[in-house]
This record gives structure tokens, C-alpha cells and sequence, in this order.
């Protein structure tokens, strides 16, 4: 492990791992192991937040939600941290315009630190040279993660909390609307709360714009073998299955998601909930 | 079974003699890979050679496909898991017609992991894989925890376990193993009655009944209540079964599961009298665990100045 930091109310992890760091894409994830004796015994899996192939670090952001991420927020620079990855299917490029044959305009959506992904991704798009913008939630400012940073990723950058502590009062699908029509929007990528996602996929469905998600569901494994990971998907022949998001996605279409079934009834949901 | 062992990847180290024979069927090493924690092999071979692999035991394959369980399906507990997949397979067809040629084309030995809701329900998917060359054993899953209705965990009843075994018997040529499950008072009784009913070995023991809760929430953590509780947290239990087992059945394969992270977890259930052992959770944990655990095991024989992993039941004193 080489440096671990603060993010405002989240904390990041860098490790050196040339490998992963030279073959990961944004969207992709690794496992993390929390300590050696295994009382801690499945690998955290967290989005790829940073890669430097040059350096050959990666970068993760987590929250402490119970013992384990808290052990991990407690690792010293110069301790082993055992890391499994890349795993997972990274964001997809997007299709080619509609509009004159220009790179598409896109619109990356993150909820909290689920934001982490959309650092690698504006930077694969720009390097396509997409137009993006960029729009974040959070529940409170201390739980956008990076907006200092998200501001530099495109050409514009919107931030919403619940409680007003940091740009617009209210969650991302409000002013994603207004977004997409004055950005001429052509391709959406969301990261974030599964409740987030469900709205944010069918804010863009209203809108005619393609949107790419990026789940958080419970994994064990990452490399799918337990199945614990699944997401119900419909494959255009109207009756469903469970893919697993490990290596299926985490990835999706989130119109081939069937977030109903997930309980999610299709409605704007407040951005920094958790996933049930 | 007249096909000879396979050879050992090149990645298999010299030393103590790992191979063993279980009902009949050659094996390059006494570690296999668990049902329901290793897919159907495919995820895995971008980690590990599936030759080195003692045997594949597959993820439960029912005569229909199962869809499974809603999520959250996943909790980690202390030193364990919960779990509640709910038996997502794609039906004993399609694994007939992807899957298992897969793992015939990867060389891998193969122990189909065989679940139904009732006796006749077994015994046809059986006899659909008793057509199978590359089916090397079938195991019955008579234990999984997470069914609908507690009477499909067959094997918390002699009786019933009996008879899933003996239609499943009557309907296929290949060696057959019945994995129990621990929950019960007796777990002897149970296997007893399935060895009596034909089964020519033991998978000892299948995850436990488990249960566990978000206080913060206060709902359970698992959309399905309850889950199957694996990893090291349930290695005693395991051990303790594999013990009672042997001793009472002297000369019945056992195949020890439950909890192995390494070789020396492995070599507890082969003193205590397993043939073999089946690495579960830790591939979760390390894709390569099957095979990390036949070297760690290799290398544990060496240091016991054991020449081979048949002999080491009788070194095992009981007594302290």
C-alpha cells in the first residue's frame, strides 16, 4: 500500500499494482483483501477510482460502513494489501454520433463515492474527444466525492446534495433534464445507488439518450462463481434473468436493467440513499 | 472408469504422492473444488489449469433452470459467509450441452452436482447424465439449506435421503456421492441410511443453516432470512462429521468440505479420515485456492515425512 487519504467523508486507498494499473478501464473493479488471517474473509470489491500505468498505482475510494472497511481505513502506507483485478466489463464506448459524425456528448452522472469511476471514464472519453459534462450528488458536500476534481473531468460540472450544503438542493435527475437537452446529450453514464441508477436510467430513457450504469450489488467472489452478485435483465425477449454483475457488468444498459423487480419503482430517488 | 488420472499441469510440484482414487475414479489430487463455489469451471481457467484440480464438483444442476433467489443474496460474517443463491442453474440440458463440454474439453475430472425437489426429479436428471462420458462421479445435493420448504433438504431425514439415493442409483452407472448436511442430531443416522440405499460415498458437510441481522435496519441481511453459512467459521463442524462418519463407517469415501483455506486445514479432515476434501469459500476469496491447497497439502506430507496422501488416515491418533 502506498498512500491512503481523505476524501471528505470517504477515504481512498492507493496500492501499487502495475498490472492491474496498466490494464484497468473505467467501470472495472478489484477485490481488496482486509488483513491476513481471513477473519475478514471476502474481498471488498471497490470501482477503479485511479489507474497510472506510468507509475503503476491504483487508486480505490471506500466509505467505513461496518468492521471490515473500517480495518481497512486503518492500514498504514508499506503494509501488504492483498488486491484482486481488474475484474468486471468496463463502460462501453458510445455510439457513434447521430449528429454530423462528431464525438458524442456525454453526460456522467455519480452518486457519492460512486462518482469513483467517472475519473478514469472522462478521461478515456476525452482522449475520443467527446464533449462531457459532468453531474454529481450526494446526500451532504461532505459526501460528493472530489468536486474539485469532478470540475476539471469536463466542460461543465453540476453538483446537487439533499440538504443544499453544496450546489443545487434536490437529487440528480433534477437537473438532468436540462442537462442533456442543453449539452445535446447523446450518451449518459451513471454510477451510484442503485436507487440513483434505476431514476437516472429512466431520466434518460425519457429523454431518448442511451445510458450506461454502473451496479452495486452484493459480491463475495468478483470473478463469478458464487452468484451472490446477480441483477435481474431483460434480454429483449421480455422474460428475464439473473446476470451476474461481476462479469456480465457491473456494467449495463440501464434500459435492460428490470429495476421494478428490484423494488425500484421507476421514480427520482434521493442520491445518496444506499442500495436495500 | 478406465480412463487413467490426469496428467498433472506443469505447474505441479515433485514430492509426496497426492493422487488417490475415489469409488473408482483416478484423481491427479485429493483437492477438489466444491459445488456452488467454482461456477461450472469456466470463470476459472484464466486462474488455473483445471487439470490440477482434483475434480470439478459443479454447481447444482436441476432438471429445469432455476432462477435463484432475490438479492442481497451474500453476507460475510465472522471468519464466514451466508449465503442464499437459491440454485440458479441453467437446467440439466444446458449444462449438458455448454458446460460439460467445456470442462471435457479443459480436461478437467468432473463431479456433477445433482438437486431436485423430489426423489423422481433426481433420479431423471441423473439419468440424463448417466449419458454423459464426461460425468466422472455424481454428487447429490440432498443438503442445500436454501429451498423453499425445509422438506427439500432430504438429507434431515434417513428416510427420505434413502430415497433420493436409491432412484438416483437405479438411474445412473456412475459413481454416486451424498452430501449431507450437518443440521441434524445424528448426522451418522443419515449417512448410514444413504450408504444402506447405495451411495458409494460421503461430501461431508454442506453449509449451515444460518441467519443474520441489521440492527441499524432491523430486517435480516439476506432477502431470503436465512442462508447457508460457510468458511472457516464452520471447519469444526466439518471435521467433527468427518471424524464421527469414518469412525462408523470405516471404508465409505468421505469427501471433508467445509472451511479450507489452505493444506493444512486439508490434511485435519484427511487424518480424521477423509479421502479426499473439496475447497468451497476460499475460491471465492483466491480463484487458485484448489490448487494453492493440493501444494500447501504437498508440502505439509513433506514436512511429516509422508510419501503419500493415502497414508495419512493411519497416522492420526485419537487419543491426544
Amino acid at each position: 500500500m502506498v498512500a491512503r487519504g481523505r476524501a471528505g467523508a470517504y477515504h481512498t486507498l492507493t496500492v501499487a499494482a502495475p498490472e492491474i494499473a496498466a490494464a484497468a478501464r473505467a467501470g472495472q473493479f478489484v477485490g481488496v483483501l482486509v488483513g491476513t488471517d481471513r477473519s475478514f474473509l471476502l474481498r471488498r470489491a471497490f470501482s477503479v477510482h485511479a489507474a497510472d500505468p506510468a507509475v503503476g498505482t491504483v487508486g480505490v475510494v471506500f466509505d467505513v460502513v461496518g468492521p471490515g472497511t473500517r480495518a481497512l481505513a486503518a492500514v498504514r502506507p508499506g503494509e501488504a494489501v492483498d488486491v484482486l483485478g481488474p475484474l468486471g466489463r468496463p463502460f462501453a464506448p458510445p455510439a457513434p454520433s447521430g449528429n454530423g459524425g462528431g464525438p458524442p456528448a456525454c453526460l456522467l452522472v455519480g452518486g457519492g463515492y460512486g462518482t469513483a469511476p467517472l475519473f478514469l471514464l472522462a478521461g478515456e472519453l476525452r482522449a475520443r474527444g467527446c464533449p462531457v459534462d459532468v453531474l454529481i450528488g450526494a446526500s451532504t458536500a461532505a459526501r460528493l466525492l472530489q468536486p474539485e476534481g469532478c470540475a476539471l473531468l469536463g466542460r461543465s460540472l453540476t453538483a446537487t446534495t439533499d440538504d443544499g450544503s453544496a450546489g443545487r438542493r434536490g437529487v440528480v435527475t433534477d437537473p438532468m433534464p436540462e442537462l442533456l437537452a442543453l449539452a445535446g446529450t447523446e450518451q449518459v453514464y451513471a454510477c451510484g445507488p442503485m436507487p440513483m441508477l434505476a431514476a437516472v436510467s429512466r431520466t434518460a430513457a425519457l429523454a431518448g439518450v442511451a445510458c450506461q450504469v454502473a451496479v452495486e450489488e452484493r459480491m463475495a467472489c468478483g470473478t463469478g462463481i458464487c452468484f451472490s452478485c446477480v441483477v435481474p435483465v431483460r434480454d429483449g425477449h421480455g422474460d428475464g434473468r439473473m446476470a451476474r454483475s461481476c462479469v456480465e457488468g457491473p456494467v449495463f444498459d440501464g434500459a435492460a436493467v428490470a429495476w421494478t423487480e428490484l423494488g425500484l419503482a421507476p421514480a427520482p430517488t434521493r442520491a445518496g440513499e444506499q442500495a436495500p | 472408469m478406465t480412463r487413467a488420472a490426469p496428467a498433472p499441469g506443469a505447474g505441479a510440484m515433485p514430492g509426496p504422492d497426492l493422487s488417490i482414487d475415489l469409488c473408482g475414479v483416478p484423481l491427479a489430487t485429493p483437492v477438489l473444488a466444491a459445488s456452488g463455489c467454482f461456477g461450472f469451471g469456466r470463470e476459472m481457467v484464466g486462474f488455473l489449469d483445471l487439470r490440477e484440480v482434483g475434480a470439478v464438483v459443479t454447481k447444482s444442476v436441476s432438471l429445469e433452470p432455476r432462477r435463484g433467489r432475490p438479492t442481497p443474496r451474500m453476507a460475510e460474517t465472522p471468519s464466514g459467509m451466508l449465503n442464499a443463491i437459491g440454485l440458479q442453474n441453467p437446467g440439466v440440458e444446458a449444462f449438458c450441452a455448454t458446460d460439460l463440454p467445456f470442462l471435457a474439453e479443459a480436461g478437467a475430472r468432473v463431479a456433477a452436482s445433482v438437486v431436485g425437489r423430489s426423489a423422481d426429479e433426481f433420479a431423471r436428471v441423473a439419468a440424463r447424465l448417466a449419458r454423459e462420458d464426461a460425468v466422472d462421479l455424481i454428487e447429490v445435493n440432498l443438503s442445500c439449506p436454501n429451498v423453499e420448504h425445509r422438506g427439500e433438504v432430504f438429507a434431515t431425514d434417513p428416510a427420505a435421503a434413502a430415497a433420493v439415493v436409491r432412484a438416483v442409483k437405479a438411474a445412473t452407472g456412475q459413481p454416486v456421492l451424498a452430501k449431507l448436511t450437518a443440521d441434524v442430531t445424528d448426522v451418522v443416522t443419515v449417512a448410514r441410511a444413504v450408504v444402506e440405499a447405495g451411495a458409494d460415498g460421503l461430501t461431508l458437510i454442506n453449509t449451515l443453516l444460518g441467519m443474520a441481522v441489521d440492527v441499524h435496519r432491523r430486517r435480516p441481511l439476506l432477502a431470503a432470512g436465512t442462508g447457508g453459512l460457510s468458511g472457516p467459521a464452520i471447519r469444526p463442524v466439518a471435521v467433527r462429521c468427518t471424524w464421527q462418519v469414518a469412525a462408523a463407517l470405516p471404508g465409505v469415501p468421505i469427501v471433508g468440505t467445509g472451511g479450507i483455506l489452505t493444506g493444512e486445514d486439508a490434511a485435519e479432515f484427511l487424518l480424521v479420515g477423509a479421502r479426499a476434501v473439496a475447497v468451497g469459500t476460499a475460491s471465492f476469496v483466491d480463484p487458485r485456492a484448489a490448487v494453492e491447497v493440493a501444494h500447501g497439502l504437498a508440502a505439509y506430507l513433506a514436512t511429516q515425512g509422508v510419501a503419500s496422501v493415502a497414508g495419512l488416515p493411519t497416522l492420526f491418533r485419537p487419543e491426544r
